[in-house]
């Protein structure tokens, strides 16, 4: 009997245990709904269906949240990552479409190749604004995040540009095993992240400093270094997610693309477990955070909740979802159900800390 | 990161006054149009503030004003709010100081514009709202408001769809791509379209949700409506954007785009009518950007002091796949 309680706790109290079970939850509901909605079928060569669809979806927001969550960890905030979308996108279709041959692999390359090298750039001046300057994060990257769409607009003249280019299309919307190319793409960027960080001490170091920069720069950590690669590395993400959302229409608009990932990023980031206050990250945890986030506006549109309702629909599960995963709120609520408080003893409990 | 305190001061200020610099270099740009003043040389001065360069739709709108001005032969003074109310009470005070002849504007958001109308009426001078609206009790503060009927436009794409599935026998289900959730044009589009088709109670529309104006949103809405409900017939999108968005989710479900499902759209932009000239799309209802003329003709006949109708349609049409093929060569944008 222990035994089984033992493991049951093990499994429980695994931090990827409550977000991967509303993520369960959610696709259940999905089911019971429409019992249609998990199936897939084979069409044209690749799969077809919903769940598909999610994973193809919500690949560009893994990527974005993947960068997002080594900025956090540090304890920052990359509030620019939706601009940086936009400036890379806007960048690649503007070149491809002045080429005359836009199918040529070649000149897709040379597009992806000098967006890439501008988002480093805009990468490295939010770096340089937090880690040499000094300035606070939020308003460092808030610059480009207004900016940044300004900038866009400008390449694209604030018009859409529409392309007509198979390679770049495929960023987007090509196949590889019959399964989406953009998720083997995030997938991949999340192993060099992780082989990165937790396979060297790099990870360690970036949760030290999150921790306590003048307390690691003391250790022999150069702070400021580490800082400023989070910010390059989360706009090189950024970088790579504005391509497949530019290539997924197969057309730049400055204005839409990648409005507001920013904070569907922080969002996946917390729900995966990473703490704002810097110091510890968990990607599984972020990746299954985007999974959820995508899985939320699908659900929406499959069940054709009204659209009035729906952002309501939308902050529910989420606020569920936060207070689920926080050891805090179960531990509280546990308790509640075990020796029922009188409603004093909770008014006069102190307010614990939820993280986020 | 607050505890980093390893920079010298020095560089935040040189940091704080880079930006500063910045804000003001874009604000003087944005003001670069509207100096001078005017004198009575028997020419209309017009002071224009558009709400900004957002869309293609809106630049397309700037280049017709732009175009007009210099056709009619009236002196344009142009500003760019970039999306902002306080740029563009400025310009207006701008315009009021400077005495221009009609001030014209596109306001950004319908409310807050009671005082500055009020200091216009007082100068004398006569106001024209283009393309949105003001929210403003007092309508004697604007001369007319000349822009597009969204709800007529929604009316005549319902209007089609009823005459081309006047002998459908069985039920016929539309799926709907709203415009963003409360936008005017998104309300008025969806209020006339239903009002239309309300005329044959074979026509249901048995999802609709907002793809929020852009492709990406009306492709991954439309992905999830296939997915849904096996028999679509009709998609009703409030843009050509989202319908464009919705081609590729169709084609991915091996469907053909015209020919399995009927699309209908409001717009008439570009790529939207290359797409109705291809048969992807069935029809579109007409939002023209293009009101230059009839502006610069308003601004005459109030600069004359003649008495004109408080609310002034767009010319528009609609288009079908021939009238686009026909339309496509000469359009601007």
């Amino acid at each position: 009997m222990n035994a089984t309680m033992g493991r049951y706790r093990a499994v429980t109290g695994h931090r990827l245990f409550w977000p991967a079970a509303v993520l369960v939850v959610m696709l259940a509901a999905n089911t019971i709904y429409r019992p249609g909605f998990l199936s897939i079928e084979l069409k044209d060569g690749h799969l077809y269906g919903s769940p598909i669809d999610i994973l193809r979806l919500s690949a560009p927001l893994i990527l974005v949240a993947l960068g997002m969550t080594l900025v956090i960890s540090t304890g920052g905030i990359d509030l620019s990552v939706g601009s940086v979308c936009a400036i890379s996108g806007a960048i690649a279709c503007m070149y491809i479409s002045k080429q005359p041959d836009q199918n040529s692999l070649a000149v897709v390359l040379a597009a992806l190749a000098m967006a890439f090298g501008v988002a480093l750039v805009l990468g490295a001046w939010n770096g340089v604004l937090v880690a040499v300057i000094g300035i606070q994060p939020i308003i460092a990257t808030l610059i480009l995040m207004v900016a940044g769409r300004g900038l866009a607009q400008l390449i694209t003249q604030g018009q859409i540009i529409t392309i007509n280019s198979e390679p770049f299309r495929a960023i987007g919307l090509g196949h590889l095993l019959t399964l989406p190319l953009a998720i083997f793409i995030a997938l991949a960027a999340a192993l060099v992240v992780a082989a990165f960080t937790r396979r060297t001490a790099l990870g360690m170091i970036v949760e030290s400093v999150g921790g306590n920069a003048e307390a690691s720069r003391l250790a022999g950590i150069r702070s400021g270094r580490v800082v400023f690669l989070a910010y390059v590395l989360s706009a090189a993400c950024a970088a790579i997610a504005g391509f497949m959302m530019t290539a997924n229409v197969s057309s730049a608009d400055g204005n839409a693309v990648g409005l507001w990932v920013e904070l569907d990023a922080i969002l996946a980031v917390v729900i995966g477990g990473t703490s704002l206050a810097g110091g510890r990250f968990f990607l599984s945890g972020t990746i299954i955070g985007a999974l959820i986030i995508q899985t939320l506006t699908t659900t929406v549109y499959a069940m054709d909740i009204s659209p009035q309702t729906s952002l309501l629909f939308k902050a529910v599960v989420v606020i569920a979802v936060c207070l689920i995963q926080a050891p805090a709120f179960r531990a509280r609520f546990t308790r509640r159900r075990r020796n029922v408080p009188t409603p004093n003893a909770i008014a006069d409990k102190p307010k614990e800390q939820v993280p986020a | 990161m607050g505890k980093m305190r390893t920079q010298s001061a020095p560089w935040r200020a040189v940091a704080v006054l880079a930006s500063v610099l910045l804000v003001g270099g874009v604000a003087a740009c944005g003001n670069s149009d509207t100096g001078g003043g005017s004198k009575d040389d028997g020419k209309i001065t017009l002071g224009f503030s558009q709400v900004g360069a957002e869309s293609g739709w809106r630049t397309a709108n700037t280049t017709s004003i732009k175009e007009s001005a210099a056709a009619a032969g009236i002196e344009l003074k142009f500003d760019d709010a970039q999306q902002k109310q306080e740029n563009q009470i400025k310009a207006i005070r701008n315009y009021i100081q400077q005495k221009v002849d009609v001030i014209a504007f596109s306001p950004v958001v319908e409310s807050g514009w009671d005082t500055v109308l009020k200091e216009a009426k007082d100068a004398g001078i006569p106001v024209i709202l283009t393309d949105r609206s003001v929210d403003s009790a007092d309508k004697s503060l604007y001369k007319t408001f000349l822009g597009s009927d969204f709800v007529k436009e929604g009316r005549l794409a319902g209007e089609w769809l009823v005459e081309q599935k006047k002998t459908a026998s069985g039920p016929v289900n539309i799926v709907e791509l709203q415009g963003n959730t409360g936008a005017a044009p998104a309300n008025d589009r969806k209020k006339g379209f239903g009002e239309a088709i309300a005329a044959n109670p074979n026509l249901k529309i048995i999802a609709s949700q907002p793809g929020d104006f852009t492709r990406a949103g009306g492709k991954q809405v439309m992905e999830q409506f296939l997915k849904a409900n096996p028999k679509i017939d009709v998609l009703f999108a409030h843009n050509d954007d989202m319908g464009l968005g919705a081609l590729e989710a169709i084609t991915a479900a091996g469907k053909v785009p015209g020919k399995d499902i009927t699309i209908i759209t409001v717009d008439a932009v570009k790529d939207g009518m290359q797409a109705l000239a291809d048969g992807k799309f069935n029809f579109i209802a007409e939002c023209s950007p293009l009101l230059g003329p009839q502006l610069m003709d308003l601004a005459k006949k109030v600069h004359a002091g003649e008495e004109v109708p408080a609310r002034i349609e767009t010319e528009e049409t609609t288009f079908t796949t021939e009238q686009a093929k026909e339309a496509l060569p000469n359009r601007k944008y």
